[in-house]
């Protein structure tokens, strides 16, 4: 049985006149000690797809409909007191920025503490030496001293080690990192994700990640989630979804990826932007920046279909492999990596293939 | 990136529509409006709207001298508000005490604003040493409440020139005395907006165009702070007609011949005790009224523009 | 530490020292200190040498000197009314205003602490909305307004208060009398207190609101909740401590303003302290006693305010005393 099983989960916000959509009938299943990545641009309702989990969307958002199933109880469905039995301790988030996310009139030890006797009958010293442990295992030198110190005290990456301790002070079962080394030096960013992995491996616990970077979802996730306005688009393994994706949208965003410009050339961003929430296009909402779009397009929202090694919803998702593999026959298409987004070539070989 | 000229311009239309629908959608904001434009309108008009003439002793009788209001037993309908004990129309005198505390309360923050947004530009634009020198000035001026520089600089202004001196210039030294003291509000507030927004690049670019600083300050960086200006200068409006009024019931203000609300209301303090109410009761509630609706309004104005205010900390 | 020390005093010096040179500017000016002590009877040449030998035809700047190391040596000159040492009679008067503010400052704070968290926390709950309007309508009427209708309410029409004076005080060490040691004390400071706390009051439990619902969307406090911790821990442990920061630096700002509303308020009710006496020595024109006035409450500003400093650089670990003003 999967540990969390997300089913339909649609989340609103209400505004002065009318609601807008958040999520829109997100679903997916994660399995015990199993890693997934949610991608997507910012704005594409990753980081709210992550605190609905939690069940921790301030007002005036939403759940407006759809179960989380968490162990087979439904998080959509509980009370504070309930929530608060799994927040912290069968789940735990790791938040964006670490120079904002400790309080910083409490010590690191009474933010610890205060997390452990959250959840667990024991003593302050009982608590203060787990919490050692763990800083311990974050490699955080003299844990002891930093128990007394603020966090202002601390740098970046070290606030981060900490909240990664705090995350795995109760043994959780799941932990949501949202973009936990976005707000770090880059050099920071590959220690900390170095330790995520070796910490949810060792410790067998379920990682929701979430991140716009697809070069560390490569590195950390057995799956991929692609998120585009407030809908999943893409999902399936890691591996199939960097090699070989699908989605035109997916597709953009490898080809937006630095590795994948030859040096001196422009970066192969796609055109246009997010639409905001209150204003999401009719049809599939990738429409509007999207080469391949159709009439179709424009007025019916695509289903979630099962194509190759992974679930995408497009309606021209056939067209464009068959087109692809036209052009490859009569080798109008370059390498896979330049991909028909940005290949005039295929997208004329893909008109043909339509014409006649 | 590319966007982001395009919301900049939406915002400003979206601004003003947000305004005027939230101004639509309370009724708090609505009926503060009108009772504040009907006061501001009879202090306006209190010349032609008055009976008589509250200033021109000649006018009163003594006979008539604490009458009470026309509803109540007594009342003479000469005198829609009673009398006072020399004889005065209550209500002429209210007209007109409104119309000095108005008067009293604007002058004094257009003062404080004047005196606040030049010192605040000034000390946002060039920095360093002056920046922190006259910031300092603002926090020991602060520290030393509005009321207590404004008593001790009236009191002894009184005592050095008499009060007959005094009593001429009240007015001026009221709205003076107000409004030198309480520059720092502006001035912390304009700094901040001017720090936020030297920042960015179209100062910069202004800069490069080789506009002087005066002509940046006035019209790339004032417009940025117009909001929390708006914002302050209707509870300065506020908190100036409470000083006014706290300080000519001092004795400290406007003279006996030209009374305030705050002088009608302490004038008829003495007379409480024997029951005649009416002399301190209806100017107090003008009084409070006129403050209640230009603080509603501003606390209105503050959650619709929601301006970045300067706070104590540091 | 010591650095951080050392400016503060340095600083509160330079604020004491125009005080005293504002003080001073005043007392040369206001009144003719002659006529006060030998009266219009006295001849030209009499008065000009009274006038050397006081000193009076020495240059401001002597002069001034002259005053500060008498001001530093405790003797403020002798109120021309009472004909005791100026400090002395403010001495007398102080305990009556200190209490009526202490008593005002324990309404204040054991109001607005709980009910600006209760408003910030359940911003639009019936009670909420009541204390949020009621606060506005609080800083809308002015001190003298709200004691006048107290008097009015409970002095003239109920009788169950009385309206003027300290009523029956117990002297306690010295010369401090006290209003909390009688029945009839209480009495009598009641009224005064809530005069004096009503327009603080609703501006604190606003500050303390609107500090407190910005604390509680901070992420540390969306943090503490994915953590677990309970409700009342994230209120007053959590987001309370943030709030009160800031609250720190405003409050001492108001305690001046305190002072300022005391005069208000003891003139309303007829209360013996320095407030009232400060207008009656304004109206006699006892220029020693206005100007011990002065220097009085200016000390009384910079002490609490340079406290008040102090207290914040404690209470906020952010802030290192230690290392501030080097």
């Amino acid at each position: 049985m999967a540990l969390l099983s997300v089913k339909d989960l649609t989340v609103k916000f209400a505004m002065r006149d009318q609601s807008v959509t958040a999520l829109n009938g997100i679903s997916f299943d994660l399995a015990k000690g199993e890693r997934i990545g949610i991608v997507g641009e910012s704005g594409a309702g990753k980081s709210i797809t992550g605190f609905s989990l939690m069940k921790l969307i301030s007002k005036p958002g939403y759940i407006d409909g759809g179960q989380i199933l968490f162990d087979g109880q439904d998080i959509a469905q509980m009370d504070e007191p309930a929530l608060r039995e799994i927040r912290g301790n069968q789940m735990a988030m790791i938040f964006q920025d670490p120079m904002v996310t400790l309080n910083p009139v409490l010590t690191i030890g009474e933010q610890m503490v205060e997390t452990l006797r959250a959840h667990r009958k024991v003593s302050r010293e009982e608590a203060e030496q787990i919490a050692i442990v763990k800083l311990r295992e974050v490699y955080i030198p003299s844990p002891e001293e930093r128990l007394r110190q603020y966090p202002h005290e601390l740098s970046g990456g070290m606030r981060q080690r900490i909240i990664i301790a705090i995350a795995l002070l109760l043994e959780p079962k799941l932990i949501i990192a949202d973009e936990p080394t976005t707000a770090l030096d880059v050099t920071i960013q590959a220690d900390i994700m170095d330790l995520m992995l070796e910490l949810c491996t060792t410790n067998k616990v379920s990682l929701i990640l979430i991140t716009h970077d697809l070069g560390v979802v490569n590195q950390m996730t057995e799956r991929t989630l692609v998120m585009y306005a407030g809908r999943i688009i893409e999902s399936g393994r890691t591996r199939e979804i960097i090699n070989d994706p699908q989605h035109p949208y997916t597709q953009g965003l490898i080809n937006a990826l630095p590795q994948q410009t030859v040096p001196g050339q422009p970066l192969k961003q796609i055109p246009g932007s997010m639409p905001s929430l209150n204003n999401i296009p009719m049809g599939c909402a990738f429409h509007p920046r999207c080469a391949y779009a159709t009439a179709r397009c424009k007025t019916e929202i695509p289903s979630t279909l099962r194509f190759g090694a992974v679930e995408v919803a497009c309606h021209e998702v056939e067209r464009l492999k068959a087109g692809e593999a036209r052009a490859n026959e009569v080798g109008l298409a370059k390498a896979k990596a330049d991909g028909p987004a940005t290949s005039a070539e295929s997208a004329n070989a893909l008109a043909d293939t339509t014409g006649s | 990136m590319s966007a982001q000229t395009s919301t900049t311009a939406r915002r400003s239309s979206f601004w003003q529509s947000n305004f005027v629908y939230s101004f639509r959608k309370s009724p708090v904001a609505i009926v503060s409006m009108i009772v504040f434009a009907l006061i501001a309108l009879a202090a306006l008009f209190a010349p032609w709207i008055a009976p008589v003439d509250p200033y021109d002793q000649a006018l009163f009788d003594i006979m008539d001298s604490e009458l009470p209001p026309v509803w109540q037993t007594y009342g003479d309908p000469r005198f829609l508000f009673g009398t006072d004990p020399q004889g005065r129309d209550m209500l002429s005198a209210i007209l007109y005490g409104t119309r000095l505390s108005l008067l009293i309360g604007v002058c004094a923050v257009a003062v404080q604003a004047f005196l606040g947004i030049s010192i605040g530009l000034i000390a946002g634009y060039i920095g360093g040493r002056l920046d922190s020198l006259l910031m300092r000035m603002a926090d020991i001026q602060l520290s030393f409440s509005t009321l207590m520089v404004a008593i001790i600089f009236l009191a002894v202004s009184q005592a050095i020139f008499g009060s007959d001196t005094f009593n001429k210039y009240a007015i001026f030294m009221l709205i003076v005395v107000i409004g030198v003291a309480e520059w720092p509000q502006y001035a912390r507030t304009v700094r901040a907006c001017v720090l936020a927004e030297k920042k960015k690049e179209y100062v910069d670019s202004a800069r490069v165009l080789g506009f002087g600083p005066l002509r940046i300050m006035v019209r790339h960086i004032l417009p940025n702070a117009l909001s929390p200006i708006f914002v302050i200068s209707t509870v300065q409006v506020a908190n100036a007609i409470i000083s006014e009024a706290s300080l000519s019931f001092l004795g400290l203000g406007m003279p006996p011949s030209q009374p305030s609300l705050g002088l009608l209301i302490s004038s008829g303090f003495d007379y409480i005790f024997s029951g005649s109410w009416w002399i301190t009761t209806i100017p107090g509630v003008v009084l409070v009224v006129l403050v209640l609706v230009i603080n509603l309004l501003g606390d209105w104005m503050r959650d619709v523009l929601n301006p970045r205010l300067y706070k104590g900390d540091k | 530490m010591f650095a951080y020390l050392v400016k503060r005093a340095f600083q509160a010096i330079a604020v004491m020292f125009v005080i005293s040179v504002v003080s001073f500017a005043i007392q040369d000016n206001l009144g003719d200190p002659l006529r006060e002590l030998v009266g219009q009877s006295v001849s030209e040449e009499v008065r000009e040498q009274l006038r050397e030998e006081l000193g009076l035809n020495d240059s401001f700047f002597t002069q001034y000197l002259r005053f500060a190391w008498k001001a530093l040596h405790g003797d403020l000159g002798t109120s021309y009314f009472f004909k005791e040492p100026a400090l002395t009679v403010i001495f007398k008067k102080l305990p009556a205003t200190l209490e009526l503010v202490f008593g005002a400052t324990f309404i204040i704070i054991g109001l607005s602490v709980p009910l600006g968290v209760y408003t910030a926390i359940k911003p639009n709950g019936l009670f909420a909305r009541v204390v949020m309007g009621l606060s506005i309508v609080g800083i809308s009427v002015p001190v003298f307004l709200t004691a006048i209708a107290m008097i009015y309410l409970f002095s003239v029409e109920l009788q169950w208060l009385p309206s003027f004076g300290r009523g029956e005080v117990v002297a306690v060490f010295g010369h401090w009398e006290t209003n909390f040691l009688t029945v009839d004390g209480w009495k009598h400071i009641l009224l005064p207190s809530i005069a004096l706390a009503s327009i603080m009051l609703p501006l604190f439990v606003r500050l303390i609101r609107a500090e407190m619902m910005e604390t509680l969307q901070s992420e540390y406090v969306k943090y503490a909740t994915a953590k677990g911790v309970r409700p009342m821990r994230i209120y007053f442990i959590h987001a309370l401590k943030n709030t009160l920061l800031p609250v720190i630096t405003v409050g001492g700002v108001q305690i001046g303003t305190m002072v300022a509303y005391t005069i208000l308020t003891e003139t309303v009710f007829q209360w013996p302290g320095m407030g009232f006496m400060f207008l009656e020595a304004v109206n006699r024109v006892d220029t020693p006693l206005i100007v011990a006035y002065l220097i009085v409450v200016g000390f009384i500003f910079v002490v609490t305010n340079t406290i008040v400093d102090l207290i914040y650089g404690l209470v906020n670990p952010t802030i290192n005393i230690a290392r501030m003003g080097a």
